[in-house]
């Protein structure tokens, strides 16, 4: 049975930088991660990385800015937190060897970024997500101290018999070999679940899998209804055009050539946080101001040419690629579509979840820095920040404790399980074609404006999928790289983690950050200025739900206007 | 968005498990013509057949996971359109099958790890500075960072390694993606290893001398980090800024080549040879037991040659100079007479934008 002081699950930023921190306390660290690392979901974070690194900048105003742009939902304990070491997280990384982009003197050079009060984003040209997971893989390839098991996929944790978490069970995809994996702590880091929407920014693999896993074990999951959707995606696609372009000065136009964002926003406009700038663009496009295509225009030909070839490559890219758009020379039309999600497993500043031996971090976890929104080029800082932090206390706390022995039934139950899919009737429905369901219900019921009656619908909808996707259709009988028995298992992790979006965006009768309910249309913050957690009910039914206060330490809320 | 279109995908079965040899199957998708061969695949593995096996993941070309060969090219399923992909298929099927130069495993699914990773392992891929870090960040030209972020712009896709015809004939070859991670730290002025590096890879017989110069890597490369360029400027640094003499002989073949071209103006083949064995020098390497060793061995296809009447005893002894060999001669010192090697970097400046004068200076990105 292989075993690790510290098993870390995912190795996007977070999952490697814990990986690398609990190394460097000495522990015995494993990394298992169902896809390369460096094809990891990161890799998309384009804009770049928030710190208050210079010196007419400072750590207050961008925890602010932060719990502003959080709709006060955010813990502030944990905004400090992030907030004071960003600096020192970014030097490293640069010390490491991450190509930052310069100014003329040398210095590292920044550019300004949405809902920040200060130009306070540092990056590598739109690639920055990209730069630093390959630099972090760099560091796990040198120190080679770091056990990694790519391309493999876990499918359930294990607990001892005091709840403990002392493994995981996991299914090797080259081989189809199934594995009991023995830790002292586990660290879950396997992103978001976007792909529980379509359209989507997100790859693929980002089917919320140890959310929903923690979720099965009892771990509570929080401000599961705060779902990001980012101002400037491709229509159909849902591909990400950085915000970075407006950080750059591209403009906003609704079809009849209004820059919109002058009613919404007339201080930051095009940088308004993501939530207000969504919102404004969705109403445009509800009111018929849009453009055939359901879309707004995103005008980048007013940047320098120069400039969007070396700030704003990958955008051309996109573009040309993606829309058949020349991004120098014309507008290219996007519109609000899914991105991030807020919560997840609800840990505190040092990632531990309510579960003992249980870490989470990245956007996994919640913490919570981002609240109701998060801030543009947050998100990389939180992986980092938290990453760093769980992997250290992870493998201090290793030190000293005897390795669990995790009882092999856990991996019996998992053996049987996956050949009860194999032996399923074809008669059910696709995979895909349930996928395809939830995800077009998803984003049409439970996106930028909502309303009881929708997500009731949609919790309806996601109810029967969980049936049907119990006995979806499997073709492939293999044990070699059997993606589809992955897609079966990655479904089910979707559907839970749908139900719990849902249930707690029913449940939060009011509008805050990314949760904008039409039928209760202002923030209501003498009945819910506080977090919703989730947690399976012992009988299988509806998800328990609970409230946890919001962590305050000096900034009260205020009305909230870019 | 136009309407959708039925395409055929012709694809490259292999089932370790069936005990089946590799084989084509064709299936028919329908699809809106601009959306991508990935796309296409999908739906396959959606409607009909979910076993065929790929790897795959943003559908944006950043994480570099499907990499495969569309009619006989490598590319990324997820940035070639379907619309693209029929112009080159043979009788209309859009052949879609795995990498090259690296083991199948099942489907369009390589070993990787196999190959490509442990070439990315062979240059010491990660940062060497000296000493402990400063305080504050290190203080670096902006162009320098710039300049690196082509090579860190690579996904790890191993397109190109698929692509590489050096690696075909020598699978020992570094290859391009692993060359161009060296240019990363070789570039990065905050590495202390530069000329360790490029002794190290001008000395390893499959390092920056193997590469032949066909340019596939950089047709294919989807994220323009045009690898070939990056192991032209890393032979540059080697030669020209470290005067690093190889027993490649790659520092004297290009010094004899780029002498012989600037005395004659083409190229005098008798001549190449010794003085790529004496370091460029003609009299060092008449001399050279290596470059008589191989001059023996160059007799047959000599032979061959004179006999052909492609080679004639009077053009292979006295080569005869370029009748404006003075315009030649004009270019090398013009090139000489600069402060500085000029490297001209794509990922900076387009070529629509090479004659538009700096439209904005190197931007602090402030604003």
């Amino acid at each position: 049975m292989p075993h690790h002081d510290v098993l870390v699950i995912g190795a996007g930023l977070a999952g490697q930088r814990a990986a690398l921190s609990a190394a460097e306390q000495g522990a015995n660290v494993g990394i298992i991660s169902k896809v390369h690392p460096v094809r990891s979901h990161s890799n998309a974070a384009q804009g770049g990385i928030n710190a208050a690194l210079d010196p007419e900048d400072s750590w207050e105003s961008h925890a602010f800015d932060t719990v502003k742009g959080s709709d006060y939902l955010g813990d502030q304990d944990a905004i400090e937190i992030m907030c004071r070491e960003a600096p020192d997280e970014l030097l490293e990384l640069e010390h490491l060897g991450v190509t930052f982009h310069r100014d003329e003197t040398g210095h590292l050079g920044k550019r300004a970024f949405g809902g920040a009060s200060a130009a306070r984003t540092y990056y590598v040209a739109d690639i920055t997500g990209q730069a630093i997971l390959h630099v972090l893989y760099e560091q796990l390839m040198k120190h080679d101290v770091v056990h990694r098991y790519e391309e493999w996929f876990t499918t359930a944790l294990v607990q001892d018999e005091e709840g403990k978490v002392s493994g995981a069970v996991t299914r090797n995809i080259r081989d189809g070999s199934m594995e009991l994996f023995a830790a002292k702590s586990v660290i879950l880091a396997t992103g978001g679940n976007g792909q529980v929407f379509n359209p989507t920014t997100n790859a693929l693999v980002c089917t919320g899998d140890a959310i929903a896993m923690a979720y099965r074990i009892g771990a509570p999951l929080m401000d599961m209804e705060m779902i990001q959707y980012h101002p400037t995606t491709l229509a159909g696609l849902g591909l990400l055009i950085t915000e970075g372009a407006r950080g750059e000065g591209a403009h906003l136009y609704n079809a009849g050539g209004e820059r919109f964002m002058e009613k919404y926003a007339p201080n930051k406009m095009e940088l308004a946080s993501r939530d207000v700038v969504s919102r404004a663009e969705q109403t445009e496009i509800n009111e018929g101001r849009g453009f055939p295509d359901g879309t707004v225009a995103l005008d980048i030909t007013v940047v320098p040419r120069k400039r969007i070839h070396e700030a704003l490559r990958e955008i051309l890219n996109v573009g040309r690629d993606f829309a058949g758009v020349d991004i120098t020379k014309e507008p290219i039309h996007i519109k609000p579509g899914n991105h991030y999600a807020m919560g997840g497993v609800k840990s505190d500043t040092d990632g531990l979840t309510s579960i003992p031996g249980l870490y989470a971090v990245g956007e996994c976890a919640c913490v919570s820095v981002h609240g109701g929104n998060r801030l543009g080029a947050n998100s990389l800082l939180d992986t980092l920040i938290f990453g760093r932090r769980a992997g250290a206390h992870a493998g201090k706390r290793s030190k000293g404790s005897p390795m669990p022995q995790p009882s092999r039934a856990s991996l019996d139950d998992e053996e049987a399980r996956i050949r009860a899919i194999f032996d399923r009737e074809r008669s059910g429905r696709r995979v895909s074609e349930i996928k395809a369901e939830l995800g077009a219900t998803m984003d049409e019921k439970c996106s930028v404006y909502r309303d009881e009656e929708g997500l009731r619908e949609a919790l309806e909808v996601v109810t029967r999928l969980r049936e049907e996707a119990k006995v979806a259709t499997v073709d492939d009988r293999g044990t070699i790289f059997n993606q589809d028995l992955l897609g079966a298992l990655e479904l089910q992790f979707m559907i839970d983690n749908a139900e719990t979006i849902l249930v707690s965006a029913i449940e939060r009768k009011e509008s805050r950050g990314a949760q904008y309910r039409t039928d209760f249309p202002d923030r209501n913050d003498d009945d819910w200025l506080k977090h919703i957690t989730v947690q399976p009910n012992g009988d299988g039914e509806a998800p328990e739900i609970e409230y946890s206060e919001v962590t305050m330490t000096q900034w009260e809320p205020e009305e909230r206007t870019y | 968005m136009a309407e959708a279109q039925d395409f055929t995908l012709k694809i490259r079965r292999f089932d370790p498990e069936s005990g089946e040899q590799a084989h084509w199957q064709d299936f028919g998708v329908e699809l809106d013509p601009d959306r991508s061969v990935l796309d296409g695949i999908l739906q396959v593995k959606d409607r009909e057949d979910a076993s065929l096996a790929i790897r795959c993941s943003c559908r944006a070309a950043i994480c570099g996971s499907c990499g495969v060969r569309i009619n006989g090219k490598s590319a990324l399923a997820c940035n070639t359109r379907l619309s693209d992909a029929k112009q080159t298929a043979f009788n209309g099927a859009i052949a879609v099958e795995p990498m090259g130069n690296m083991p199948v495993i099942k489907d369009l699914i390589v070993d990787m790890d196999a190959v490509h990773w442990k070439k990315i392992q062979r240059v010491v891929p990660w940062l060497l500075p000296e000493g402990d870090p400063p305080e504050r960040e290190y203080i670096v030209p902006a162009e320098a960072m710039i300049d690196v972020t082509q090579s860190m712009a690579c996904i790890q896709c191993g397109v190109c390694v698929s692509a590489c015809l050096s690696l075909e004939v020598d699978p020992e070859f570094i290859g391009p993606a692993a060359l161009a991670k060296a240019y990363r730290f070789v570039g990065d002025p905050r590495d202390d290893h530069t000329e360790e590096r490029l002794r190290d890879l001008a000395e390893d017989p499959h390092g920056i001398y193997d590469c032949t110069h066909c340019f596939a890597c950089i047709e294919v490369c989807p994220k323009d980090v045009a690898p070939m360029s990056q192991i032209m400027r890393l032979r540059r640094r080697a030669t020209a800024d470290f005067g690093i003499k190889d027993s490649n002989n790659g520092y004297g073949h290009e010094k004899g080549f780029v002498d012989i071209i600037e005395k004659w103006g083409t190229l005098h083949e008798a001549q190449l040879l010794p003085r790529s064995f004496g370091d460029g020098s003609m009299i060092k390497g008449q001399t050279e037991p290596g470059a008589v060793k191989q001059l023996v061995e160059s007799l047959p296809t000599a032979f061959r040659g004179l006999k052909s009447g492609k080679i004639t005893p009077r053009k292979a002894l006295l080569h005869p100079k370029l009748p404006d060999q003075k315009n030649v001669k004009h270019i090398y010192k013009e090139v000489h007479d600069r402060d500085k090697r000029i490297e001209l970097n794509l990922y900076i400046v387009s070529e629509n934008s090479v004659e538009e004068e700096g439209a904005q200076g190197e931007g602090s990105g402030e604003n």
